[in-house]
């Protein structure tokens, strides 16, 4: 069916495998209507997505470092953007994204420009360079320009900090999906995702996980647009929803308007399961404070160019011209899931509390309500609850509570879709979390493979050995990150902004002003990364423990505070040592052209 | 000048120029989102909500893909350009 070379059938093979997931939605569609259970559709969408990507996992498997590392540097332009979006949307943008817009409005909102403009700062100020640079991995980058194995090494320690913070919120969720859609308990779950990821990883490296990205990519964005948009037909808001929710927005204000924001007191927000919140601020309107809004944007946007699993999709470009345009690609495929997600959690809002529609619950009965099959399915699922507060029988806008989650979860069954695209989002979940932490595994391994122990400790390793430590590691760093993610610490959320706080704090004006400021020298370097990230944690730690804070940073933001030190202390280093020596500066010039060979 | 130098130098204009796109739209009309959001904007949603919605990350996309174009034609204007099969 498909002759010659894979790269040059890559349209062709992913335009027959997004045939073949289709007919496999129509397939359980069918099922359906034949009396398939929900619970075995839902086995099936889980399964099936995940044999397949174990089944590319293990078609591209490797020998070579170079495919291992980079994927050989020749995967096209669309398709590494794919995979950079697959890569980059983690199973908090996919279940947890529409759910913070529905309750917090526009000061969550800074995280969809946050996570969409530091594309800008990727484009501009660093992937095509450090393509250009040849590096295996981002600490590469900072110990071959600056020297030495202390840049080096603290490099490696920024990178395992920030994204192993993140890790652990991708395991946690593709847990979460798997025991929901398997039915066995969260602290095996957790393993069961663990397996999954590690499948598309392990043989493969890079190479594995950029094919499985992509096809993680096709089931994640087809997972997420067909609710949105058969909801928005289904409930008359207009066939494409991007375009056309003017008038439900309008609604959603004039509703709130009318019921107004009830506050609930303490004793009675007691009785709320945890993890639950109502509805307590407007929807479009502007509810944040300029600098609030600015200063996460910010923070989103600086640490999205600091994250090294992002930053190592553009080393696998064949060209430096290729790793700017994939850059826009990547943004186009992000675009796509994340001008989706207001829509979504419009729709749902909407469909919720505007009484005009059938499934609108404020307003009717507390026994009405609390006899509906979706309502008592995701009640049970500690997703949905309401209670009487004023004691007058009618559900009020203050007295109807839901989890986050819900909103991607819930919404298709509430707007009355068949149980088909339930599996399906359970599928798209489960494909983003997986995604992002191989990724994330990916990208720790290697910098502790390549950078600590072929750069560091045996730098006469050969390639067997070498992969042989790289894979074994990532087991390693995987079960440690499935051990903490069945601990269950913090929110799936709050440990994704952190990584972003992380990576910034140290990484950021170490990478940047390696490319863009010629007298950035080693002292300074280590300086910054080292200032940088202990500052940022030392606020972050600070805050959590009561502190006060200042300048409105918050521990959301803190890596605008552990940046600001960071850039201050590597260029008064920098500046009270001496330059760089004269190889150093030529190997930076060589970086800024795009022609000629790369530097290492 | 040497052209290395010169090459540099419109690589780092085009650098500012884009930064300042994206700084208005991911900072500069966030300064005023209050008021902007009393305006009605493209398809009748009200403008800052558009912009947090759709139109600044749309204008991300563009200013990417514009930025890599203008690079590109900078490095053949230096020779510095790859060659198709790089």
């Amino acid at each position: 069916m498909i002759k010659g070379k894979f790269i040059d059938n890559l349209p062709k093979v992913y335009g027959i495998y997004t045939g073949g997931f289709i007919g496999f939605i129509i397939l359980m569609a069918i099922g359906e209507q034949m009396g398939m259970t929900a619970k075995a559709i839902g086995v099936a969408f889980v399964a099936f997505t995940i044999f397949i990507y174990a089944l590319i996992g293990w078609l591209s498997r490797t020998a070579q470092a170079d495919a291992y590392y980079v994927a050989g540097r020749q995967v096209p332009t669309v398709f590494n953007g794919m995979a950079t979006a697959a890569d980059w949307m983690s199973g908090a943008s996919f279940v947890a994204m529409a759910g913070g817009i529905y309750f917090k409005g526009y000061g969550y909102m800074a995280l969809l420009v946050g996570w969409t403009g530091g594309y800008v700062l990727v484009a501009t100020l660093l992937a095509p360079y450090l393509r250009k640079f040849g590096c295996y991995t981002v600490p590469d980058f900072i110990g071959t320009r600056y020297g030495g194995n202390l840049s080096r090494f603290l490099a490696v320690v920024v990178l395992t900090v920030a994204s192993f913070t993140y890790v652990t919120a991708q395991i946690n969720a593709t847990g979460t999906i798997a025991s929901v859609a398997l039915d066995i308990p969260f602290q095996y779950a957790v393993y069961v995702g663990l397996v999954s990821i590690l499948l598309c990883s392990m043989l493969g490296g890079m190479r594995g996980v950029t094919w499985t990205q992509v096809a993680q990519y096709i089931v994640l964005i087809i997972a997420y647009l067909l609710p949105v948009f058969w909801i928005s037909n289904e409930i008359g808001a207009g066939f494409f929803p991007h375009f056309m929710l003017a008038d439900e927005v309008a609604r959603i204000g004039e509703l709130e308007q009318q019921y107004g924001f009830v506050k609930n007191s303490a004793a009675d927000l007691a009785n709320v399961p945890k993890g639950l919140a109502g509805i307590t601020k407007a929807h479009s309107a502007v509810n944040a404070t300029p600098w609030a809004f600015i200063s996460l944007a910010l923070a989103m946007m600086m640490g999205t160019a600091s994250l090294p699993h992002v930053m190592m999709r553009y080393f696998t470009t064949p060209s430096v011209k290729a790793a700017r345009k994939s850059v826009g690609w990547s943004l186009f495929f992000i675009f796509l899931l994340y001008s989706s997600a207001p829509m979504l959690a419009t729709l749902s809002k909407l469909s919720l509390i505007d009484p005009s529609l059938p499934t609108g619950i404020i307003g009717k009965s507390i026994a009405e309500v609390q006899a509906i099959d979706w309502y008592q399915n995701w009640n049970q699922a500690n997703l949905m609850f309401v209670s009487d507060f004023n004691g007058n029988g009618t559900l009020e806008l203050n007295e109807f509570f839901m989890g986050g989650k819900a909103v991607v979860l819930a919404t298709p069954e509430i707007a009355g879709l068949p149980y088909v695209i339930s599996g399906l989002v359970a599928a798209g979940g489960m494909a983003a979390a997986m995604s992002t932490a191989d990724g994330l595994i990916l990208a720790i391994a290697n910098a502790i493979s390549h950078d600590v122990y072929y750069k560091i400790i045996d730098p006469k390793a050969e390639t067997q050995k070498r992969l042989t430590v790289a894979r074994v590691l990532l087991v390693v760093i995987g079960f440690a990150g499935a051990t903490i993610a069945a601990m269950e610490i913090q929110g799936i959320l709050g440990s994704v902004i952190w990584a972003f706080d992380f990576a910034m704090s140290g990484l950021f004006f170490p990478l940047v002003l390696g490319v863009w400021w010629k007298r950035a020298n080693r002292e300074g370097a280590i300086a910054g990364m080292a200032l940088g990230l202990i500052s940022g944690m030392g606020y972050l730690i600070w805050v959590r423990n009561g502190g006060s804070g200042f300048l409105g940073i918050t521990q959301l933001t803190f890596g605008i505070f552990g940046s600001a030190v960071s850039l201050v202390a590597m260029v008064v280093v920098s500046l009270m040592t001496s330059a760089p020596n004269a190889a150093t500066q030529k190997m930076v010039d060589n970086v800024r052209v795009p022609s000629g060979r790369s530097v290492i | 000048m040497s052209k290395n130098e010169q090459h540099w130098e419109k690589t780092r204009g085009l650098l500012f120029v884009t930064l300042a796109i994206w700084f208005v739209f991911s900072i500069g009309i966030f300064l005023f989102g209050a008021e902007m959001n009393e305006v009605g904007g493209p398809f009748g949603y009200p403008l800052t909500y558009w912009f947090t919605c759709q139109g600044s990350l749309g204008i991300f996309v563009i200013l990417i893909f514009w930025f890599a174009g203008r690079q590109e034609k900078i490095d053949e204007e230096f020779g510095f350009s790859e060659s198709e099969d790089s």
